[in-house]
């Protein structure tokens, strides 16, 4: 047998940093707020190119500056020469539109402009968007429950929902702190986190389930200890591939695919620890035993 | 779990064959020898433009409730109902009527046969309108399928009207779908600057001729501003001609001033009645109306009864060519707006998807030496296994004509993480199963019959979470929703079947040396 790595006698310890990450993302998420692109808060962004030497980000800044856009923000996006602008003006009617936009842009310039990209979202569809988003994750989220319910046992379900809340919880605050961007592929990237935590933690789940009916007598700390240590090198070699693959969109994905792929290199390395550290000691708590399961054992 | 049966095998690799085998078209071009189907890039991927279009129905239910008036006043009437106090506003007609006449409305309204004011909407079950008494005043309202039903008729109008303008204009491609119960969703591959046609959306274009009069006469007059000049005219709310009377309409020079006009041409209803009127009004003048804007307002020297006629109004030609295709194409029923927009340029359509398929293909060959540099020769045979996987990923999607994002390229992403991760959960498990076993059989025919319900419980968890967001999510989260899903199942199928069948050749050939993994 492999050395074999204590982590029961950690859980105390992991817990209380987790409670307190995830008090932190809290806090942060309430107080600091979060960065809604324009798919939840509505409004306009738009991505361009210029061909000019000359045209630095303040000049880009100024050029929309005096069109009564409501709040504007600026920032270099990849390559030199590449904006991104974003303002608040969720509606045209009448005469300011898009295009009167775009020309008023090209002369105050004074250079060729390449617009890449133009997304409008108005109010009503903004606030929908979100709604829909939240509907769809918490769905995804009660089926994978169930599922796991009648799989496993209720106190599993416990286990891994609260896991994924740490999880989720944690990456958003973390976008809290850092100001990223929260916009439609990031909903994409939190449900992703969530598979992949819930996938981390049915793999553990699954072999304390074995190895009660194997062990009946050993504590479920201990079988939770062996558990851990069977599936590591599976933990770590899985992790270590998906993260091999998400660095690679981080780095060559391109402007558009890295807040996701940031998203989800967070979300890897936490859903790994979560798997080990909150879904197994909860286990622990509930005081799991060979008899929770030997009930599912008889229906089988 | 280590034995296969010949049909087995045979059938493993037929599906995998004819499954993978639609993916060729996407790498090489077929001349549509036999199969010509691609993947169909997202709009993100491939430029273009998506618009998302309301219907704002609250004018035509207005429409309709005061086109409910002149015959519910005829009908009180004839049945000799005295009423007072008749109010029409936004949402509700409103009138008194004595106690006891209340019965004897209620009668002829709430009939279900033959009531030309009160349809009875037979697949809702239910009246068209609505009605309260209190303190006998009537008031009446749309009833919720009444609304339901005229808006339904809205978008299916709108969606129709929609159509033929962005085919006049001449996109490839164009897609438009309803969405939800008031929406419009236009989707035109290769747009640029979508201005033109939101402009060509936003009007309804709804024209008219009437007779610019003094007096107000039957119908009633509205006051305009005629368009390019200070002169208010008065035009009688008769309307002699409509949009629906023109069969066609192009755009032309005027032979003597040169002016961009727009040329007319009417059906035989509309020549007669343009005929008629013309001739009765000579030196009078005709406002020509379009969306509640006097354009013009010629004075009628002759009478036009050939059934052609001009309209000219100061346009550019440009104006003339959009005028004329937006009265070919029908009135909307009532104005659309942009509730959201995204539009894509090609180049960087272009970058997007450069930048998406090198880092998949950067992701897929890091996986790959590392899975070669743990497992060796096993790592070889999870190779084959996730090549096979992504070739049939690709080929169902091709086969579905699924639509490929850049959300749906991190899903393919996320499926090789799965699908390596089934790999190394079944030699993981082998490994152990080695460790305790004596016979190499019997090790790997453990380890694979554990390991598979360990993988089995996980794909099949990530398969519900992304099938309901297929289901529910919008945008990017479907895109991202239909390549894991698809991705979930080709990954079940060859980790349950090619792996453990390459492993089996492996395990069988070397039965009685020591293997390690």
């Amino acid at each position: 047998m492999k050395k074999k790595y204590n982590f029961e006698s950690r859980f105390k310890l992991a817990n209380t940093a987790s409670i307190l990450l995830v008090i932190g993302s809290l806090l942060l998420i309430f107080f600091k707020g979060l960065n809604f692109g324009i798919d939840f808060k509505g409004g306009t962004l738009i991505e361009l190119r210029v061909d000019s030497s000359n045209v630095g980000i303040s000049d880009v800044r100024s050029s929309f500056s005096n069109m009564n856009l409501g709040d504007i923000n600026v920032k270099e996006f990849g390559k030199k020469g590449d904006y991104l602008i974003k303002f608040e003006k969720k509606t045209f009617n009448g005469d300011s539109n898009i295009r009167t936009i775009k020309e008023n842009v090209k002369n105050t310039l004074q250079a060729e402009v390449n617009f890449r990209r133009v997304e409008n979202v108005g109010p009503k569809v903004s606030e929908e968007l979100l709604s829909s988003g939240l509907l769809a994750i918490s769905l995804a989220l009660g089926a994978m429950l169930f599922y796991i319910w009648v799989r496993f046992e209720w106190q599993f379900s416990v286990g891994s929902i609260l896991a994924i809340f740490h999880d989720v919880l944690i990456t958003i605050g973390l976008f809290s702190l850092l100001s990223l961007e929260i916009n439609l592929s990031i909903v994409a990237a939190v449900l992703t986190i969530v598979g992949y935590s819930m996938n981390d933690t049915v793999v553990i789940y699954d072999r304390i389930r074995e190895n009660l009916s194997k062990f009946s007598s050993v504590k479920i700390g201990e079988i939770s200890n062996i558990s851990i240590n069977e599936t590591l090198s599976r933990t770590i070699i899985t992790s270590l591939t998906t993260l091999l693959a998400l660095t690679s969109i981080f780095v060559l994905g391109g402007e558009i695919l890295r807040g996701f792929a940031l998203a989800m290199i967070i979300g890897v390395i936490i859903g790994t620890y979560s798997s080990i550290f909150v879904a197994s000691p909860i286990l622990k708590y509930f005081n799991v035993s060979f008899k929770t399961i030997a009930k599912e054992k008889e229906n089988l | 779990m280590l034995n296969f049966s010949k049909t087995k095998i045979l059938s493993i690799y037929l599906i995998f064959l004819f499954v993978s085998i639609f993916s060729i078209s996407n790498f090489f071009d077929l001349n549509k020898i036999f199969f010509n189907k691609k993947i169909n890039l997202g709009l993100d991927l491939q430029g273009g433009s998506y618009l998302l279009l309301e219907v704002d129905s609250s004018s035509i239910e207005k429409r309709r409730l005061q086109s409910k008036v002149v015959p519910l006043k005829k009908k009180l009437n004839d049945s000799s109902i005295e009423f007072k106090n008749f109010i029409i506003s936004e949402k509700n007609i409103k009138f008194n009527l004595q106690k006891k006449d209340l019965e004897k409305f209620e009668i002829f309204f709430e009939d279900r046969k033959g009531n030309d004011i009160n349809n009875y909407l037979d697949q809702y079950n239910s009246f068209e309108l609505e009605h309260k008494i209190v303190n006998n005043q009537i008031n009446i309202y749309l009833s919720k399928y009444g609304v339901i039903k005229l808006r339904t008729a809205a978008v299916d109008q709108s969606i129709e009207i929609v159509r033929r303008r962005i085919d006049e204009i001449g996109t490839k491609e164009p897609s438009i779908l309803k969405r939800g119960s008031s929406r419009i969703l236009v989707e035109l591959p290769g747009v640029k600057d979508p201005e033109r046609i939101k402009e060509l959306l936003g009007k309804t274009a709804e024209l008219s001729f009437r007779l610019i009069t003094e007096e107000a006469g039957e119908f009633g007059s509205e006051k305009f501003l005629l368009q390019g000049t200070q002169e208010e005219i008065t035009a009688s709310k008769r309307i002699i001609l409509s949009g629906e009377n023109l069969i066609d309409a192009q755009p032309k020079y005027d032979n003597f001033n040169n002016e961009p006009i727009v040329a007319f041409s009417l059906d035989r209803l509309g020549s007669q009645r343009f005929g008629r009127t013309t001739s009765k009004n000579i030196g009078k003048r005709i406002a020509i109306i379009l969306d509640n804007e006097a354009i013009s307002a010629p004075v009628i020297r002759d009478a036009i009864t050939g059934g052609n006629g001009t309209i000219s109004g100061n346009f550019t030609f440009q104006g003339a060519t959009d005028l004329a295709l937006l009265l070919r194409s029908g009135a909307l029923p009532t104005p659309l707006t942009v509730v959201e927009e995204r539009t894509v340029g090609p180049d960087l359509g272009k970058d997007s998807i450069e930048a998406g398929v090198v880092s998949l293909i950067v992701g897929f060959l890091l996986v790959i030496v590392f899975m070669i540099f743990k497992y060796r020769s096993f790592g070889v045979i999870a190779n084959f296994s996730l090549i096979s996987n992504l070739l049939m990923l690709v080929g169902i999607l091709t086969l579905l004509e699924a639509t490929l994002t850049l959300p749906g390229i991190a899903g393919i992403i996320l499926t090789v993480g799965m699908a390596v991760d089934a790999n190394v959960l079944i030699f993981e498990r082998i490994k152990e199963e080695l460790a305790k076993e004596n016979s190499n059989i019997q090790a790997f025919d453990l380890g694979f019959k554990r390991s598979i319900v360990t993988i089995l419980d996980a794909n099949i968890t990530t398969l519900i979470a992304s099938v309901i967001l297929f289901i529910f999510g919008s945008g990017p989260v479907k895109g991202f929703a239909v390549t894991l899903s698809i991705g979930l199942i080709t990954t079940l199928f060859s980790a349950y079947f090619i792996s453990r069948h390459l492993t089996s050749m492996v395990v069988f050939k070397n039965k009685e040396k020591k293997i390690t993994i």
